[in-house]
């Protein structure tokens, strides 16, 4: 009964060649990643340089780069006031800003794909961005005004809103001390359809404040400042470090729930964990920028078709491949419009973004991939 | 032991399946779980496996109770080659077979010589070297089965729990895997428990058969003395002769047709006037089963 091809001395025997060539192929795969990687750096910092300079006042590049190297400590010739306002307090901010919110959103997109193993998934799909929307919502309606920290109210509102929303979901879909990720999309629907009608009630009962929450819905980086930078910034990196750091098991989940448990994961616990991630990184991007479509769908699919599965480096390149969409398509939303009106950015997003999903969507069933 | 059960009852929600579980399986033993379909052979796998917790009763694991263990000292432990695998992404079956490094890996430590040495290692003994770099969710069904069962052996367990895994593959790939097995169990004493339909493949690689049928645990001896057409005919309720093949020095069964009419349920008109063939169009009854 022994068999040739599937000798079991087969195993014994030396395997010099065969891991010299996969060593060499993850060598390879590693310095085609790397040089990526490089190559995106580099895009990102010159689109945020272009980003400052493109802008409906024309402050000439030599002054833009006066100005930067000022603020970097370098001594160069002076400036007046309010082109430093400008360059530095306006315009860089919201490029870094709209990175920022980009990097977020895309990254949240991969977690959330990859945990529910659904294409369709997106930072919004739990009910998150709802959860915001219904915060300002409530906020307008009641007329809070005022400061907190230096910053209006509205962010607070919508971070409270998202999390709240991702605390409901997360109750409702627990049965019996597991989550399972048929009963977590349900539980986002319903959740989110909640709140939608809450929201629609708040807007038939208050008309006042219709557009207000109409246009904080629509997405818009108008406005903001190094402030929202500053209130992101730890969301998004508590959000970026839980889902790098559980991208192992991001990979094993693909293999669905039960596998996963036979592999040594411990399946509720981090997937509570990377839903934590993906929602702090979905909620931080909604409360500074409001609901941004497409880039945290598009993104992920993007990526996934050039780099592969693997999700430790998918995370990385749709981070950095979502900061540059979103800069962009923030500096389309400035200067699109030739009466010098601004259109909201999530407009700009989802009229992009919409044709582009349709064509990878073809392109994507040529290659198999899903 | 490896593994310990007593006063074992398994089940979901208020669903009892299996109770009254008492067994051992000392390390180094090659056991076949055999049983109907439904009858517990698969929720018993999923008890071994940790993923379906007791109701009642004690599990131990190389003397530690099973859900005490951590996941990765349990994956350590244990590997479990399921019935079938879908992945939803298109990892190539290298990748995947690495995954069974998991729980020896560091969180934080990248890849090291040796867990490729003991991917490439398995691939090769399951003969699927030539995948290696084939996006898994292109392989054929049996391909990925085999994939499935190197990423098990990559995970370097001491005991190995397969429900129905060579169901899907042809006979010479059934055979082979089962040779694997066997040469595995007893040169490296891997511990192989393996939920089985196919009485025949179990009768001659299984040195231990453990029978379940209606909620509990029937048979459990060695092959040789429980593989008979009496415990057969009890436990599958049909009529079976065991002979010994000369060559093997293994039993086997050779399956008996079922007694005239026996599963065979006459083409009877459900409806008035409708447009099918009625019994009276239709004289000739289904032809019963002959012997052979």
């Amino acid at each position: 009964m022994k068999s040739p091809t599937c000798s079991p001395l087969a195993g014994e025997l030396s395997h010099a060649p065969e891991l010299a060539a996969a060593l060499q192929r993850r060598r390879v795969e590693r310095r085609r990643f790397a040089l990526s990687l490089l190559a995106l750096v580099v895009a990102l910092v010159a689109s945020v340089l272009l980003g400052t300079g493109i802008g409906r006042m024309d402050l000439g590049w030599s002054t833009i780069a006066q100005v930067l190297l000022n603020k970097l400590g370098f001594q160069t010739a002076a400036v007046d006031r309010t082109t430093e306002v400008v360059v530095w307090g306006i315009r860089l901010s919201r490029v870094v800003l709209s990175g920022l919110v980009g990097a977020s959103l895309a990254a949240a997109g991969v977690v959330f794909q990859g945990l529910l193993l659904n294409p369709l998934a997106d930072p919004f799909t739990i009910g998150v961005s709802t959860g915001g929307a219904f915060g300002v919502a409530l906020l307008v309606m009641l007329g809070v005004g005022g400061s907190f920290l230096g910053l209006s109210p509205l962010p607070l509102a919508a971070l409270a809103g998202a999390l709240g929303a991702m605390a409901a979901v997360l109750v409702l879909s627990r049965e019996a001390g597991r989550i399972r990720k048929e009963s977590l999309i349900l539980a986002g629907i319903v959740v989110s359809t909640f709140l939608s009608a809450l929201i629609s009630l708040i807007k038939s009962l208050d008309e006042e404040s219709l557009s207000a929450i109409v246009f904080w819905i629509m997405g818009s980086f108008s406005g903001r400042g190094w402030i929202h930078v500053g209130f992101l910034l730890p969301y998004a990196a508590a959000g970026l470090v839980l889902a790098a750091y559980h991208s192992r098991e991001l990979d094993i989940l693909a293999l669905g729930e039960e596998q996963s448990h036979f592999l040594g994961v411990s399946v509720s616990r981090v997937r509570l964990k990377l839903l934590l991630g993906a929602s702090l990184l979905t909620a931080g991007a909604v409360a500074v920028s409001g609901v941004i479509g497409f880039v945290g769908l598009v993104v992920p699919h993007l990526c996934r078709m050039l780099a592969g599965p693997s999700h430790g480096r998918l995370l990385t390149l749709s981070a950095f491949t979502g900061a540059l969409t979103l800069i962009w398509a923030d500096v389309l939303s400035r200067v699109l419009l030739a009466s010098g009106q601004e259109l909201p950015v999530g407009v700009v997003t989802a009229l992009l973004g919409g044709p582009f999903f349709f064509y990878l969507l073809k392109s994507r069933r040529a290659r198999g991939i899903w | 032991m490896v593994i310990r059960a007593a006063g074992l009852e398994l089940g979901y929600g208020d669903r009892v399946v299996l109770s009254g579980l008492d067994f051992h399986v000392a390390p180094g033993e090659f056991v076949g779980i055999l049983g109907p379909n439904g009858s517990g052979k698969s929720t018993l796998l999923h008890a071994l496996s940790g993923w379906l917790a007791p109701k009642s009763g004690v599990l131990m694991v190389e003397d530690k109770p099973l859900g005490g263990l951590s996941s990765r000292l349990r994956a350590q432990t244990l590997a479990v080659v399921p019935q079938s695998t879908e992945v939803r992404f298109p990892f190539s079956c290298l990748e995947i077979v690495l995954m069974g490094r998991y729980p020896h890996r560091r969180r934080l430590g990248s890849l090291t010589a040796d867990d490729l040495i003991r991917a490439l290692k398995s691939m090769r003994q399951t003969t699927t070297e030539h995948l290696k770099e084939r996006p898994v969710t292109e392989v054929s069904g049996g391909e990925c089965q085999r994939v499935v069962i190197a990423r098990a052996l990559a995970q370097d367990p001491r005991l190995l729990l397969l429900d129905e895994a060579t169901s899907s593959l042809d006979v010479r790939k059934k055979l082979e895997i089962f040779e694997l097995l066997n040469h595995l169990n007893r040169t490296r004493s891997l511990t192989v428990l393996c939920a089985m339909h196919d009485l025949n493949l179990a009768a001659l690689y299984c040195r231990r058969l453990m029978f379940v049928k209606d909620g509990r645990l029937l048979v459990d001896g060695p092959t040789e003395a429980v593989f008979t057409p009496e415990i057969l005919a009890e436990v599958y309720d049909t009529a079976m002769e065991v002979r010994w093949h000369p060559a093997s020095h293994r039993p086997y069964a050779v399956m008996l047709p079922l007694p005239p009419g026996v599963g065979v349920e006459e083409d009877k008109d459900f409806g008035s006037g409708g447009q099918g063939p009625t019994a009276t169009d239709n004289p000739s009854p289904p032809t019963p089963p002959r012997g052979l």
